[in-house]
């Protein structure tokens, strides 16, 4: 209970005004398509230089929070995932915009966020000490079962059909192998060189989900041009929350697999959304609902990746190694003030440990009714014409390409996976498991490396990868979901042909 | 409309011309980019960001320094960049980290070499040390290497990757001791190796001194040797590998420093030689670095330049039995 008596110091005028700051420019940055939550983070930290610790760490943590759960902005309204924690939320967040629910699907998505993202946080509050060994149990041979379990989740993961969507998983993990390997550091398919650093991922998530929505729009736009206004519905704010708590095992569903999810090194971020997505779509009744707009995606998506915050900050706080890019950011941003961050941490700087902490608690709530002040405004985004749209989306898109790393190789990149998607969709594929592809090969192939060389030089590679509890564990879950996806297959006998996905098409749009 | 081309070209020529003659006392103009080959958050990166924050001031260059981050591939990505496509006029800086790109170039399949590069000065030197989890039974190196001895092969330890400091510093003792051990490369930098060290996964590993300086202030890990020429500040009880009867030099040493493309005129070149030093011993600077807990080693263009050269002869050399 010890940060209970550091709650005043977030409530100083100038602490309180910085968090304020930290929330709403945390928010605007978001919803920026391509500024990840560690480029917003980094891009706040000079004005740290000239701050006191505890007041840098605020602005950082409010950005934290509230970049993640901005996020959702241009996921729901632009269909552009502004990092990969947003990936799950376009599913159906995009589509209820497209239906003039846009107000409800943020407002979802905010409440749903600062619910989850309070529970991370309390669990980072008094489960730290616990969740630091959980979190340094994951070695090499968990991490690559991990990564496999992440695979088998594509089949199932909004496709018309299992065997497209394991296909654009595969062709997710052959883009995933282009660029100098992580660790020997061979040249692979490095055939221009926009792509000898690899697919970055965020020019490729933006590209893939804008793209193929820009040419559609600019293909209808000439026909009908004002046909395509909607009215956009209004949506009381009691309504939203009323129904996020109806929906409770989304939530909790959500909540629980992000704060997991979260703490384990590395992996975290990225796909807490889309595990926790494709859980909740498992065990819901109206589980044919999702992608077609259904509020539960919605919910579950968001109030995991706002719970992973919390978590993913545990191995950087107790042991000092940064689990995620973002938390390798705040790193920084602690050294520059002469703080080390450790298992002591909070015996000798409780002051600023806890203050950054709290901050993180309450910018959950600010960023809440920012949030949701904005969501009935921002929603009328689905009004403006198609062809208008379009351009705007294209440009966001390139903006947002080129920003990460100042590149235009990336912006080449963008387009070209942006073109081809928008044909794989025509027959069918899905965006989706093609990046779950993209992300988890990395991680799968690395750690299967370094797991390998340690089994051959202690004992053997059956025993490292196939033996220990956590092992046995992971590799149950991977064929059970295996199993279940096979017998969801048999049963509901999902044939998709090209008609279809162009009548599914039409029944969104 | 020919002569009419003919004549604007040759305008743009004399005032390209002019610019050039009497542009460079003037040097900087206008904000001065600094690329940086690796992530925002590491620690050449936020070094870098620290070492260039009084770079607007007048007794320095009078112009920021903008920090440009382009990861990937170990740095090779940044610096493939830096020497084919990068302008060389003055206003393009790129940040440097010795053995890194030199031993890169060595082991080939990249587009750049020491001679695509001129250096401008030296920031920091991060030695390399060895690094065991807080509860091993190992506690000076000379236990490491009996049990490499003893079992050939099986010394899992781990680094920051392939062809950086700590695999350099990794094949210098493997070379030096007489040993067999298992090297393995982490994906995520030193953050990751120093994790596996932590948890247990390896028995030890090679890190950067300044993370490993923090992670022992928080107990978790014993430090047993630098490999360095003499201590370490930080580290005023740690021997170096040479006082535990390792013949073991600098050569692993992580140095980190700006530089230009080939090709900048000398004049510019000269002037950010002469100022950037100056810039690097600002007292402010001294104070940030000291407490994040990284050590400065501050050279100037001609100290690394002798130092670029000598590095490059005993990587050559090492690396040739690979």
């Amino acid at each position: 209970m010890e940060f209970l008596a550091y709650f005043g110091d977030v409530f100083t005028p100038i602490n309180f005004g910085l968090l304020l700051l930290g929330t709403i420019g945390g928010l605007i940055l978001g919803a920026t398509p391509g500024l990840s939550p560690t480029m917003a983070v980094a891009l706040l930290i000079p004005f740290t230089f000239r701050l006191e610790p505890a007041q840098g760490l605020i602005l950082l943590g409010a950005a934290y929070t509230s970049t993640v759960a901005g996020g959702a902005v241009s996921a729901i309204l632009l269909k552009i995932p502004g990092a990969p924690a947003n990936i799950a939320t376009t599913l159906d967040g995009h589509t209820m915009a497209q239906k003039g629910q846009g107000a409800r699907a943020l407002q979802l998505s905010f409440i749903a966020s600062a619910i989850g993202g309070v529970f991370g946080v309390l669990l980072l509050i008094f489960l730290t000490p616990v969740l630091a060994k959980w979190a340094l149990a994951f070695g090499p041979s968990h991490l690559f079962w991990l990564a496999i379990l992440g695979v088998t989740v594509i089949g199932s993961l909004d496709s018309s059909s299992v065997v497209k969507g394991l296909l654009s998983g595969c062709i997710g993990l052959w883009l995933a192998t282009i660029g100098f390997d992580d660790i020997m550091g061979a040249q692979r398919f490095i055939f221009h060189p926009a792509v000898s650093g690899g697919i970055n991922v965020i020019p490729a998530l933006i590209g893939l989900f804008a793209i193929p929505q820009v040419i559609t729009m600019f293909a209808k736009g000439r026909v009908s041009l004002d046909a395509e206004v909607l009215t956009v519905e209004k949506h009381p704010i009691r309504d939203a929350f009323r129904e996020v708590f109806r929906r409770s095992r989304a939530l909790s569903i959500g909540t629980l697999t992000g704060s997991v999810i979260g703490l384990i090194p590395g992996v975290g971020g990225q796909i807490a959304g889309l595990v926790a997505y494709d859980q909740s779509k498992k065990m819901s009744p109206e589980r044919d609902k999702f992608g077609t707009g259904h509020s539960e995606g919605v919910i579950a998506a968001e109030s995991a990746n706002n719970a992973m915050v919390g978590p993913s900050l545990v191995p950087l706080l107790t042991l000092s190694i940064p689990g995620s890019p973002t938390a390798a950011v705040l790193l920084g941003g602690l050294l520059i003030h002469g703080i080390f961050p450790g298992s002591d941490l909070f015996d000798n700087n409780p002051d600023v440990a806890w203050t950054f902490i709290n901050s993180m608690l309450i910018g959950q709530i600010l960023m809440c009714i920012f949030g949701l002040y904005v969501a009935g405004l921002a929603a009328k985004v689905a009004q403006v014409p198609n062809a208008v749209m379009a351009a705007i989306v294209l440009g966001l898109a390139v903006f947002g390409s080129y920003s990460v790393q100042n590149s235009m190789g990336d912006v080449y990149v963008m387009m070209a996976l942006g073109t081809g998607m928008y044909f794989l969709e025509r027959f069918g594929f899905s965006a989706a498991p093609l990046v779950l592809g993209l992300i988890l090969g990395p991680i799968a192939e690395a750690n299967f490396i370094q797991g390998s060389m340690i089994a051959n030089a202690t004992s053997s590679v059956g025993q490292y990868f196939f033996t220990g509890p956590l092992n046995l564990t992971l590799i149950t879950v991977v064929v059970a979901s295996i199993a279940y996806s096979v017998w969801m297959e048999l049963r509901s006998r999902r044939y998709t042909t090209k008609d279809d996905a162009v009548k599914k098409e039409e029944a969104i749009s | 409309m020919k002569t009419l081309l003919a004549a604007a070209a040759l305008g743009l020529t004399t005032l390209a011309t002019g610019a050039f003659a009497d542009g460079h006392e003037s040097f900087p103009e206008r904000p001065i980019m600094m690329m940086v080959s690796y992530g925002a958050g590491g620690a050449t990166d936020f070094q870098a960001r620290i070492v260039t924050m009084t770079a607007g001031n007048e007794d320095a260059l009078g112009m920021p320094i903008a920090i440009i981050n382009k990861p990937g591939a170990g740095g090779r990505v940044g610096w493939n960049w830096f020497a084919t496509q990068a302008d060389a006029d003055g206003y393009t800086l790129g940040a440097y980290n010795i053995p890194h790109f030199i031993a890169q170039s060595i082991e080939g399949g990249v587009e750049y070499s020491a001679d695509s590069f001129e250096p401008i000065a030296n920031w920091g030197a991060d030695p390399a040390v060895f690094v065991v989890g807080a509860d091993s039974e190992f506690n000076s190196m000379a236990d490491v290497v009996d049990y490499a001895k003893a079992n050939p092969g099986k010394l899992t330890f781990s680094g920051a990757g392939l062809f950086v400091g700590h695999h350099i510093a990794a094949l210098q003792l493997e070379k030096v001791a007489g040993v067999k051990l298992a090297y393995i490369p982490s994906n995520k930098g030193g953050a990751g190796a120093m994790k596996s060290v932590i948890a247990g996964e390896v028995l030890g590993g090679v890190n950067n001194l300044s993370d490993a300086f923090r992670a022992q202030e928080a107990g978790n890990v014993k430090i047993l040797g630098v490999f360095d020429l003499e201590r370490n500040e930080f580290l005023p009880d740690v021997p170096t590998l040479k006082e535990q009867g390792f013949d073991i030099d600098n050569a692993s040493v992580n140095f980190r420093g700006v530089m230009v493309p080939k090709g900048t005129p000398q004049p510019i070149i000269d002037k950010l030689a002469a100022t950037v030093p100056t810039m690097f011993e600002n007292s402010r600077v001294a104070g940030k670095m000291k407490a994040g807990g990284s050590p400065m080693h501050i050279m100037t263009r001609d100290e690394v330049l002798a130092m670029w050269a000598a590095r490059e002869e005993t990587l050559k050399e090492l690396l040739a039995g690979l």
